[in-house]
């Protein structure tokens, strides 16, 4: 996709080429890189860096048995299996993290112009996914992330101090950076948002809710 | 924990010379289109040591690291017609392999990283030998640029890649704010890309 012009921060992508991410900001980023060529390239370049070092890490010896299980593991499979053989793409990797179609999610209001759709995590995950739909023309009270948030837009726009988001950008912002995101006037927004912290959307909903129910 | 130092290629003995002898990517092409087992046994030589290395450093213990190496292997030996189709180089197609495998079984979680499977690639044809060339000098300049890089980025891209720790822990671990380890990051990073930049 092009002019995608808001993009996960160096340090962001370091730590997914590392496996260093958890599981609901990986998901957030592999739906940016889906779409990112420009992402995608500085991706292999950081894959490098791992497999240089695995090349130049001490051995630790594997024992016999490993090798002969191996390889008669692997003898028994070859006269059977086939070899998998690399398939056209089929789903877009947001698909596979909402499992289905945009269209088909079954939103839950949250309040006056905010629908959600948690998507669940691996149960020993730390952190939060899920979905999120802004009716048009809605404006946040300013918040910070208070940690590890992204923010990729899947449809519709939202501006704030940094910019205009549209489809396929990615919001990294730094840990205590305010914003004040306004839903386009039309379209309203759709985005996939992951933190790191389980919590964090019951924490800050209150918040984003406040001018709307008056607490 | 092992210290962040030790195993990587700041000394030259450590460096395997048969990893360079044999072209890694060789033996994968074997494997994908002949079912070469001899390449197979070769390729288990090469990289399960250090793939049990790798899961010992990231926190397995020695019996599930050397599953891990073996399940790494054979799923090499499984999806090698999937790596014949990229034009990257063997040994990052293995590390991406052993990578996800640790997030799926060490930390239990959903790998989002895919696995190069070369569908960015207009063609499928076997690497033209200019590319190939080119993919052995990326090695190299990445190799240098990590042995030159002043010590304090050095041991945040090994806790990193090789110690498997979120930057959150790296910054508890060396106790410094979160914001210098990924500026470390970026600076580690920007020297590396430079370094490669007029082979891309």
């Amino acid at each position: 996709m092009k002019n995608i012009k808001h993009h996960p921060d160096t340090s962001t992508l370091m730590s997914y080429a590392a496996g260093g991410l958890t599981e609901p900001l990986g998901a957030v980023v592999a739906a940016h890189l889906d779409l990112c060529r420009h992402c995608m390239d500085e991706l292999h370049i950081m894959e490098l860096i791992g497999s240089t070092l695995l090349e130049r890490i001490d051995p630790t010896p594997v024992s016999e048995h490993a090798k002969t299980d191996c390889s008669s593991h692997h003898h028994r499979r070859a006269g059977t299996a086939h070899p998998e053989h690399p398939s056209s793409k089929q789903h877009s990797v947001l698909h596979k993290i909402i499992g289905g179609r945009l269209d088909d999610i079954q939103w839950k209001r949250l309040g006056y112009g905010l629908w959600h759709h948690p998507i669940a995590l691996s149960p020993n995950c730390k952190g939060d996914l899920r979905l999120l739909k802004v009716a048009p023309g809605l404006a946040m009270p300013a918040h910070s992330h208070g940690g590890a948030e992204l923010t990729q837009i899947i449809h519709g726009r939202y501006t704030d101090e940094f910019g205009s988001y549209s489809p396929g950008d990615l919001s990294d912002l730094g840990d205590d950076v305010e914003h004040r995101p306004v839903s386009d006037p039309i379209e309203g927004c759709i985005c996939l948002i992951a933190s790191d912290r389980r919590a964090r959307f019951k924490d800050l909903l209150p918040r984003l809710l406040q001018p709307l129910t008056g607490f | 924990m092992v210290s962040a130092q030790s195993g990587t290629g700041s000394h030259p003995r450590h460096a395997p010379a048969k990893a360079n002898i044999i072209p890694m990517a060789h033996l994968l092409q074997r494997v994908a289109e002949d079912r070469d087992k001899q390449a197979f046994a070769e390729l288990f030589e090469n990289f399960a040591p250090r793939i049990k290395a790798y899961m010992i450093r990231q926190g397995a213990d020695p019996t599930t690291a050397e599953e891990l190496a073996q399940e790494t292997l054979l799923t090499v030996w499984r999806k090698a017609a999937l790596y014949s189709e990229t034009k990257g180089s063997a040994t990052t197609w293995i590390f991406t392999i052993a990578r996800n495998l640790r997030i799926d079984r060490l930390r239990r979680e959903v790998p989002w990283q895919a696995l190069p499977e070369g569908h960015h690639e207009e063609a499928a044809d076997d690497p033209a030998p200019d590319e190939a060339v080119s993919e052995r000098e990326r090695r190299e300049r990445v190799h240098a640029v990590l042995a030159e890089l002043p010590a304090d980025q050095h041991e945040v891209v090994i806790l990193s890649f090789i110690d498997g720790l979120s930057h959150s822990e790296i910054a508890e671990h060396l106790d410094i704010p979160l914001g210098t380890v990924k500026s470390r990051m970026r600076l580690a990073y920007q020297k590396i890309r430079e370094s490669v930049e007029d082979l891309r």
